[in-house]
């Protein structure tokens, strides 16, 4: 019996967006990294290829983070005491692009010396992170964003709150921004049009869509990202943008990844179960449409990384 | 796919005779497609019209329910290709695959039978177990059926043990998995004569939809998919195929739930596309591995996804008493969203410590989302405090806020002038520890 499978013709597309600048445009990087470029719902092979798969970036911090769960500081080591070899680390393990979150306890020296640190010792693209209060973010990312001129770094966290700031200094030092909102769809999007009015060239944007962990929210990132993208495949100009989404962060919050003692045995091994929270977060949002999943894990980066392998097979 | 009012009136008499009670025939068929009457009510249809009609009504996926003693796993009936459009209905059955020459397969089921995690105030279980047939299946159904009585799929090609082990099975539904173009016609009679549903397994959806059409003309309704596809981009297509061709173009040949093996491509795979399976369509998940560590972010995974966008999990607003609260234990102060009443509850209750927790009205939302939402705000807190028969309960006025909305403290000394406002940690795990230290 033949079978007439219904096809999807979509007017839009995701937009591209490079990361990250070599040596012919201006920067240090060994190589850019590019994202975007979808003209389907994700990995549907039979209506047309995806262009570029999805990056994963290992997040590192500026200073020691006391409060991260022991399975990770097992995981690192030293190095998480060092940011450049941190970020070394996790290009040898297989990372495509590094996010360096500053803290609140850097100064804009300390955070631009550490930036720069970063980047001679990585050859691997840049994401720099804010401590997240906007305020501290302007303070320290604008003089990050003017010692790295040239680099194509992304800037986050550019909120409704900040991010008159953030996309001057991404625009006047040739940077990227990562666009936060809180898991709206038409919040995203007038943070889109605010930042773009601005000038910023749309090839230069990202969209965070804010991301929830399994057990903690992550139905309702999951359910913006499928409508950020069908929209934007929907020919919508303000949701074209590739996402970024940080499964890291927000999985190793929860106490099935943080606590191993004291728990219900039904969680089982703790190690095992904290890397399948980060892994299954992660899973779920590479199926929604991801096109850059921070992670913290060597171990869910092979996990993630063997699973978008196989999807861009077929 | 339903069919539209004018659809509908072209298999109608169209002679307005007003017998069933509306004016017309176009009347009485928009209130058909509308689900509002019975066609029973126009005594003129013809019966090839009542066939095509009832048809349309069938659901484009097959509700399939397996069935055992008590239990009752349900895939099918599905609406929408994205959740965010209505909601995904029937959550996939998960189940466990053991051997029947596994000389512990008793014991294994029962691990698996009693296998029960409380996520936000609901215990999760597998639903049931797979059993292969690489030795004599029906002693291994009588093994398993020693601790557990969810339903059964039972795997295997040959129709001889197949039979022996569906006897067994009297009055149950169980899943056999699977026939192919080989020994499909052995299979749908085992099927028939047992009552239960029959997985069909081929290399393409074209050969797929002429073994699901050849079972139907031998007369099996109650059918599975395995959609083959050796990796997960093949599969998440495949799926993607299936479900759009019964929802969008309604093609019953491919309108039934799927079932989809995890392990099939090595257990390095089975976490990550078991987790593909929950969020891309499956029916039936089943595993090959017992670890709870994989088995619980399953579930959650899976009631996560399969939650109605329209109506955030809640609780009742009121106070609940944690640990048998005494009059100088402290009030504790929430909001109702499921998971943030449960983390808080859960929380306390573990540690053994005494607490009123007072789960303000918030509708439906966690801490921060009410607070930017003006939903838990200082007025709203001392209204259910107000409200609540707390001010006569407690002997200390003692109010611990969460810490993620320390902001709120002032205002709400000002509100309830008459309690000593506290903020508590950020997250409920360290509650515990303030509750010992700073409480007493
Ligand atoms: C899921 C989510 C949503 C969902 C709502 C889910 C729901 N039913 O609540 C949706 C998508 C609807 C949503 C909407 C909005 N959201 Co929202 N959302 C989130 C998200 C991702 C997770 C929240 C969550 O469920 N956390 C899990 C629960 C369990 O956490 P919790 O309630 O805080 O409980 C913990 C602690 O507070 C503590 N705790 C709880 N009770 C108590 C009590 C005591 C005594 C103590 C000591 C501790 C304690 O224990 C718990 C576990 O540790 C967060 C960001 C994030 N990743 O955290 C943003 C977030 C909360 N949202 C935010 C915002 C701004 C909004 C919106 C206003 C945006 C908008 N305009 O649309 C709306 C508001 C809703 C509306 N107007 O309808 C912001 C809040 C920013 C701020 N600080 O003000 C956040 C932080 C995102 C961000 N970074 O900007 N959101
Ligand atoms: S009873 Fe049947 S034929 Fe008569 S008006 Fe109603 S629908 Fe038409």
């Amino acid at each position: 019996m033949s079978v007439e499978v219904p096809k999807d013709k979509w007017p839009g597309s995701i937009r591209t967006v490079s990361l990250g600048a070599t040596a012919s445009e201006g920067g240090t990087r060994a190589r850019s990294v590019i994202v975007g470029g979808e003209t389907t719902m994700p990995y549907l092979s039979f209506e047309a290829p995806t262009p570029n798969k999805p990056a994963i970036a290992i997040e590192i911090k500026s200073h020691k983070p006391e409060d991260w769960s022991p399975v990770l500081a097992q995981a690192w080591g030293d190095v998480m005491s060092d940011a450049p070899a941190w970020a070394k680390r996790a290009e040898e393990v297989g990372a495509d692009l590094i996010v360096l979150a500053l803290t609140p306890d850097d100064t804009p020296e300390s955070a631009v010396k550490c930036v720069k640190s970063v980047l001679a010792a990585s050859s691997l693209p840049l994401i720099v992170w804010g401590p997240g209060q906007a305020d501290k973010d302007n303070e320290l990312l604008v003089p990050v964003a003017e010692a790295t001129k040239g680099e194509k770094i992304v800037l986050g966290i550019c909120e409704d709150k900040n991010y008159r700031t953030i996309v001057a200094a991404a625009m006047a030092n040739g940077h990227i921004v990562q666009a936060s909102t809180p898991m709206d769809v038409n919040l995203s999007k007038q943070l889109n049009i605010l930042v773009s009015d601005m000038g910023m060239p749309k090839d230069r944007i990202l969209t965070d869509p804010t991301t929830g962990a399994l057990g903690y929210g992550i139905e309702y990132g999951y359910s913006v990202m499928e409508r950020l993208r069908l929209a934007g495949l929907q020919g919508d100009a303000t949701t074209q943008q590739p996402m970024i989404v940080t499964p890291g962060l927000e999985a190793w919050k929860t106490k099935e990844a943080k606590v191993g003692e004291g728990v219900p045995e039904a969680w089982g091994d703790w190690s095992k179960r904290a890397i399948n929270w980060e892994t299954l977060t992660a899973i779920a949002l590479v199926e929604s449409g991801a096109d850059i999943l921070v992670l913290r894990h060597p171990e869910t980066l092979k996990n993630v990384k063997d699973a978008i392998s196989e999807l861009m097979i077929a | 796919m339903a069919l539209t009012g004018i659809q509908i009136y072209k298999l109608l008499p169209q002679t307005n005779c007003k017998a069933c009670g509306f004016p017309t025939c176009l009347a009485f068929a928009m209130k058909l497609a509308a689900k509002q009457v019975e066609l029973s009510a126009c005594p003129y249809v013809t019966e090839e019209s009542e066939k095509q009609l009832a048809e349309s009504a069938a659901p484009p996926i097959r509700l399939i329910s397996l069935k055992s003693d008590g239990y009752e796993v349900k895939a099918g009936n599905e609406v929408c290709m994205f959740r965010h459009e209505k909601t995904f209905y029937n959550k996939p059955g998960i189940f466990l695959r053991l051997k029947a020459s596994d000389p512990d397969i008793a014991a294994k089921a029962a691990l698996a039978d009693s296998y029960a995690v409380n996520y936000v105030g609901m215990d999760l279980h597998l639903d049931g177990i797979a059993i292969e047939a690489d030795a004599d299946l029906a002693a291994a159904v009588k093994a398993v059926r020693t601790t557990s009585k969810r339903p059964l799929i039972l795997v295997g090609k040959d129709a001889g043990p197949l039979e022996a082990a569906l006897s067994l099975l009297a009055g149950e539904q169980a899943l056999i998995y699977a026939a192919d173009s080989s020994n499909l016609t052995p299979m749908v009679n085992l099927a028939k004569k047992h009552k239960a549903a029959l997985a069909l397994k081929a290399a393409t959806l074209e050969a797929l939809a002429d073994l699901t059409q050849q079972a139907q003309a031998e007369g099996l309704e109650d059918l599975v998919l395995d959609l083959g596809g050796t990796n997960m981009g093949d599969w998440l297509n495949r799926a993607t195929q299936a479900r759009r061709l019964a929802l969008k173009s309604n093609f019953r040949p491919l309108g039934f739930p799927t079932i989809f093996l995890a392990g099939q491509n090595g257990s390095a795979r089975e976490a990550l596309s078991a987790a593909q399976a929950i969020v891309k369509y499956a029916g039936f998940i089943v595993l090959d591995t017992f670890s709870p560590d994989l088995i619980y972010p399953l579930l959650v995974l899976r009631e996560n996804i399969y939650t109605d966008p329209q109506k955030p999990i809640q609780v009742q607003p009121g106070v609940y008493e944690i640990n048998s609260p005494k009059p100088d234990s402290p009030v504790l102060v929430t909001t109702n969203f499921s998971i943030t009443y449960f983390s808080v509850a859960n929380e306390v209750e573990g540690s053994g410590l005494s607490a009123w927790l007072l789960v303000c009205d918030a509708e439906g939302m966690s801490v921060l989302t009410a607070w930017a939402a003006g939903k838990f705000d200082s007025e709203r807190i001392a209204k259910s405090v107000k409200g609540s028969d707390l001010g006569n309960k407690v002997s200390k006025k003692r109010l611990v806020l969460p810490g993620h909305v320390a902001v709120l403290s002032g205002e709400l000394e000002e509100e309830l002038s008459d309690w000593e406002i506290r903020v508590g940690p950020r997250e409920a795990v360290d509650l515990p520890a303030f509750m010992k230290q700073a409480l007493n």
